[in-house]
């Protein structure tokens, strides 16, 4: 407990003093405040344009959330089919690959044309963008089962769904966790650049990568550099609430969930 | 020796398993085990020891040569064998319980019934306190217990045990070996037994096969006359020094070649 004070009072110190360099910087070279506006006129943005930032960062977290949980699905659903046989991975993997590496900006605008602008857009390239790394990890788990313990199955007779459900899916779960970890922090990154390109169906409404262009365009620094921090606290919330599910579920049986403290 | 000896449990017959091409892991090997017969298997490494389980229980299919466990094939007699491995081979996601109850799960065996059987073997090998604790809380010792009710709880005819105790400190394998034959004299089980140390094949077995590497064959038998039931101090008595005297020469015999 009280390391974990001192982690956080580090954690303090450190954004303390970038405040204080970012003040001096402004004072020293006279920078103006629509290229680089001073921390107080950032706090002062979030305070009087508190209702529409906080509609861009729920509008953010909706399409984030909904990528991810897609990704959950669907990506443990492709990698029981990737656990059947050596023989369907090897033909099906390198798509998975793929969608990691495909760049989305250039899909983009594909996806415009196919869904529209607006939220469901955004929410599939969150999803796009982050299902590899839940498939490629929860395969690795399912298919990493000691052969005693399929053995021990074996004995028992047991049914190929028994061996599954019983054996390989929970043997993933800590893997699954690892996958929805990465995956969290890529989804929303998605999200946000999916809004730079289609984030929104009407001018002047959309989440966080819409509302940071739109006030890039307008010239409002100040707001922007509100909007960036509120996409940091996002990115930061999903990671909290993953690592906060993988110790609730892992905690009484797995190793790597007994110090939560130890990341 | 038991009162049903003489009716086999086991019969191998001219048994050879090859992987691939590469040369045989066991070849010729003939043995019969009788009903409620405790034999255990020694020899050096590599000698098949552990093969001739798998083969046993059906999770290996024999190059050529016949397996009959009570008459049938052995995938036919899996109801009726259990398997001890190597590590207590645990699921960890599942308390002591679950467990134990895993066999008698896969099996569909009704809950309400499930419960009965566990509640008597966590008695039977002493575990009802750390019920619903996870296998990484508890010493290696209770473990491989645990191990063993899960192997007991589906009712077996037929034991096959795999160096269970080879990771254990010698005290607790001391204790662990009597409480062994403890459960064989209530519930009358055949068992197959691979082990690396000769003290535990001498006072756990009625007959020691010993096995000789490359390829691995029967080398020689030894029936061991000690007592029944079997204690603790029969350890210290010169009978039971002979005997592991006896076996260790053969022992060194199979390296010498």
């Amino acid at each position: 407990m009280k390391q974990r004070a001192i982690t956080v009072l580090n954690a303090l110190a450190v954004f303390a003093a970038l405040v204080v360099v970012w003040q001096l910087i402004l004072w020293i070279f006279h920078v103006p405040p629509f290229m680089l506006p001073s921390p107080w006129a950032v706090v002062r943005a979030v305070g009087a344009r508190f209702p529409s930032l906080l509609n861009a960062l729920s509008i953010t977290a909706e399409e984030s959330a909904g990528g991810l949980v897609a990704s959950v699905v669907v990506g443990v659903l492709v990698a029981l089919l990737f656990a059947q046989s050596r023989w369907v991975r090897k033909m099906l993997y390198p798509y998975t690959l793929l969608l990691q590496t495909v760049p989305i900006i250039a899909i983009a605008p594909l996806i415009l044309m196919w869904v529209g602008a607006g939220i469901p857009a955004v929410t599939l390239i969150a999803f796009i963008i982050s299902v590899a790394p839940i498939i490629a990890n929860t395969t690795q788990g399912l298919i990493s089962v000691d052969e005693n313990l399929v053995h021990l199955f074996l004995m028992h007779n047991a049914s190929r769904a028994q061996v599954l459900f019983k054996l390989r899916l929970p043997h993933a779960v800590p893997a699954l966790f690892v996958g929805i970890r990465i995956a969290s922090g890529i989804a929303v990154i998605g999200a946000i650049t999916g809004e730079l390109f289609a984030g929104s169906s009407h001018v002047g409404e959309g989440g966080l990568g819409y509302s940071i262009l739109y006030a890039s365009s307008q010239l409002q620094t100040d707001y922007e550099f509100a909007l960036v921090l509120a996409a940091t606290v996002l990115g930061f919330g999903f990671l909290f609430l993953v690592m906060f599910l993988e110790w609730y579920f892992l905690h009484r049986w797995h190793e790597s969930a007994r110090a939560p403290e130890a990341e | 020796m038991n009162a049903a000896a003489g009716v086999p449990e086991i019969v191998i017959e001219r048994v050879t398993k090859q992987y691939g091409n590469a040369h045989a892991v066991l070849e010729s090997i003939d043995l019969v085990v009788a009903k409620q017969e405790f034999i255990s298997i020694i020899g050096p490494s590599g000698c098949g020891k552990s093969t001739i389980l798998k083969l046993i229980a059906g999770l290996a299919v024999p190059t050529s040569g016949t397996i009959q466990v009570d008459g049938m094939t052995p995938q036919n007699a899996r109801e009726t064998i259990s398997f001890v491995f190597q590590d207590a081979t645990l699921l960890p996601w599942r308390t002591v319980k679950q467990n134990i109850g895993l066999g008698l799960e896969l099996e569909r065996v009704p809950s309400d019934r499930r419960e009965k059987e566990i509640a008597a073997l966590l008695d039977l090998v002493g575990l009802t306190k750390v019920a619903k604790s996870y296998p990484r809380e508890l010493s290696g010792g209770m473990r491989m217990r645990v191990s063993i009710a899960r192997a007991l709880a589906t009712n077996p005819r037929l034991m096959l045990l795999d160096e269970p105790f080879a990771a254990l400190d010698e005290m607790s394998r001391d204790r662990l070996n009597e409480e062994i034959l403890r459960l064989r004299s209530e519930q009358n089980w055949t068992a197959v037994f691979v082990t690396h140390s000769v003290s535990e094949a001498v006072f756990l077995s009625d007959r020691i096969v010993v096995l000789a590497p490359n390829p691995g064959r029967v080398h020689a038998e030894f029936r061991v006359e000690l007592p029944v039931p079997r204690t603790s101090a029969i350890r210290n008595s010169p009978d039971f020094d002979a005997i592991v005297a006896r076996v260790s020469h053969t022992l060194r015999e199979t390296l010498q070649q």
